[in-house]
């Protein structure tokens, strides 16, 4: 264990700010040429002024103490932390990607329309469904789009009583709360002994209520729902709908496509799936695909292409859409890094970059597999797909020591703790993704680091009870931190008062 | 395990006092749960009906958030909520250090305690309970 990740003790870029340090500072043309209006104008701007050196080197730093998939080994599971390309950073930072508006004419912003035409056909191609539309700004966004569709759907049949949307006990957080927010009523179902959905269960809870289920597949225990078919027969025979959650769509993209197996609704995180860089909050896109049948209820605008004059046009004339969802047309700038990481793949990369997510996580499970401390509750004898969901209870019940200390002993091994408590239909869980681009010493190492924390657990708990150590800042009050956030730094300098 | 008290297989306890019900989450709960961060509390008042088979939203009482989970707390018997323990605003680690006692969540006035009661099981077959669930 060589890690060790940098400590400075660096202040807030505000509390370095001195009068007059900024240069240069806005000169008075430029401040008159922005035509403020006088009663909007401020009279005292708390930005903080300090030179370019001292910007550079304050990020530098922070950069220095923090962890991302630049640093290292990211196993962060259904959040697929794949490395992204700069090459896409580098394109959608084009002056003429950034610097568009979106009030400019449709005329002089073909080329970002003609982008977007052609990334829907894409991604329509990989999901296997009839339209896509790029309007939500992250996942749940999506998902809360997916709901809304489904009520237009139901109503537009005269069913309005379908008020019920069932999801699996596995499914992320988000399910419930997209479908509750748009004001459905969830009903769980619970996952079987081999970590599927349970059949019977989900025929019990299916009636005329019915308005949709929400499904994750791969399921978020790295499992591939292999009942699909029968479950979407299920749901189509009892008039719902069915919604795919796309967050594993790593898993399966280019092998097989939530269309066929019978999806109604596919949701994609391009954040995850296609490559753009996400976990500091955003800017996310949560698009989603539908059938024929329900592309009327799309949020509008939508792009077409008029093949006669040659010209992308934005259409709001959509008599049974949804209406809005969005102030313009989504997160262009995610938009383009997905586009241009498509392309950089081609149809055949991003089909082995399924099958290398896949290996690579079955790698993982295989060299974890009988080591005394972890084990799989559900199915261990199958391949998983591109993530492995292993248990510590073993080593909790042995030593005391929680899958929260083993997640931050990682830190002190380099690599950054992969998802735990979740999902929580597993105790102590550890939500492995290592993703396809993770050569094989990578993924040794952070395999022996779990090996090694497992004697460690028995030789010196304390040292993991305590850990990290050889990060910039070691364990985090998590309680204060949920009960007294300190979200900006002026909560923060009234703290210090 | 507090011998005296009535348990749900969702995890809540059940202690009678004269004609009310006192109602909290067991040891075993809290310490799955981990560090409780915020209770919501139900309003006085609200008729509440005793868990079943299939959950619904007249059988909350509440929910319990740790750093891990969200958990709803569900009822453990029919009745009226007729007091909630308004320390836990302040002070939601109770539920971690004293889940029997200061970390109570409601009293509840049943409206169908002897019928009920039968659906509940007592100390040592929670106990029991558990062991299956290890």
């Amino acid at each position: 264990m060589n890690y060790q990740q940098a400590r400075w003790a660096e202040p807030l870029i505000f509390e370095l700010s001195k009068l007059g340090r900024a240069w240069p500072p806005p000169s008075e043309k430029l401040l008159k040429s922005v035509n403020i209006p006088k009663k909007l104008l401020r009279r005292r701007l708390e930005l903080p002024e300090v030179s370019e050196p001292q910007v550079v080197r304050h990020y530098t730093r922070l950069s220095q103490m923090n962890w991302g998939v630049d640093s290292g080994f990211y196993p962060l599971g259904s959040c697929t932390m794949k490395y992204n390309p700069k090459i896409c950073e580098e394109l959608a930072g084009l002056e003429t990607v950034a610097c568009i508006h979106p009030h400019q004419s449709e005329d002089t912003v073909q080329g970002a329309l003609e982008l977007m035409y052609k990334l829907e056909k894409y991604l329509a191609e990989i999901a296997g469904v009839s339209r896509v539309t790029l309007h939500p700004s992250a996942g749940a966004h999506g998902e809360f789009l997916g709901m809304h569709i489904i009520r237009a759907y139901h109503r537009f049949k005269e069913e309005g009583q379908r008020t019920e949307v069932i999801v699996p006990d596995s499914a992320h957080g988000t399910n419930f709360a997209s479908a509750a927010m748009a004001g459905f009523n969830v009903v769980v179902v619970p996952s079987d002994v081999r970590g599927r959905v349970d059949l019977d269960a989900l025929k019990n809870a299916v009636s005329d209520r019915t308005a949709a289920l929400m499904l994750t597949n791969p399921n978020t225990l790295g499992l591939f729902e292999d009942q699909i078919l029968e479950i979407t027969d299920i749901f189509h025979s009892a008039g719902g709908i069915l919604y795919h959650d796309g967050a594993n769509l790593n898993g399966i993209m280019g092998k097989t496509r939530p269309g066929d197996m019978g999806f109604d609704i596919v949701h994609y995180n391009l954040h995850k799936t296609f490559s753009t860089p996400h976990g500091g909050g955003g800017p996310g896109s949560g698009p989603i695909g539908v059938t024929r049948e329900l592309e009327r209820f799309l949020p509008v605008p939508v792009v077409e292409y008029d093949q006669k004059h040659n010209r992308y046009y934005l259409d709001y004339d959509r008599p049974d859409s949804i209406g809005k969802i969005n102030g313009f047309y989504g997160n262009f700038g995610v938009l383009v890094k997905a586009y241009a990481y498509i392309l950089l793949m081609g149809a055949d990369g991003l089909t082995e970059a399924a099958e290398t997510a896949t290996l690579n996580a079955n790698y993982i499970m295989r060299k974890l597999l009988g080591v005394k401390g972890y084990e799989l509750k559900f199915d261990s004898e199958r391949p998983c797909k591109h993530e492995v969901a292993f248990s510590a209870e073993p080593l909790k019940r042995e030593t005391g020591v929680t899958v929260r200390d083993i997640a931050k002993r990682l830190l002190d091994y380099g690599v950054h703790a992969p998802t735990y408590y979740f999902p929580p239909i597993v105790p102590e869980v550890l939500m492995i993704e290592p993703t396809e681009t993770e050569p094989k010493e990578e993924l040794d190492h952070f395999v022996d680091a779990l090996k090694a924390i497992v004697e460690e657990a028995r030789s010196r708990p304390e040292k993991l009870r305590t850990a990290p150590h050889a990060t910039a800042i070691g364990r985090l009050d998590e309680v204060k931190a949920s009960r007294e956030p300190v979200l900006s730094w002026r909560m923060h300098r009234r703290l210090k008062g | 395990m507090p011998e005296g008290l009535y348990y749900t297989r969702e995890h809540e306890w059940v202690k009678l006092e004269g004609n009310l019900a006192r109602v909290g989450v067991t040891d075993y709960a809290q310490d799955k749960l981990g560090d409780v961060v915020y209770v919501e509390l139900s309003e006085v008042g609200k008729q509440v009906k005793q868990l079943a088979e299939s959950k619904a939203k007249e059988m909350e009482l509440g929910a319990v958030e740790s750093i891990k989970a969200v958990s709803t707390v569900h009822s453990p018997l029919s009745g009226a909520v007729k007091e909630t323990n308004a320390t836990l605003q302040e002070r939601p680690e109770l539920i971690n250090t004293s889940p029997y006692n200061e970390g109570w969540i409601c009293l509840i006035e049943p409206r169908a305690l002897e019928a009920e009661l039968k659906n509940l099981m007592d100390a040592k077959a929670y106990a029991e309970y558990l062991k299956g669930l290890e």
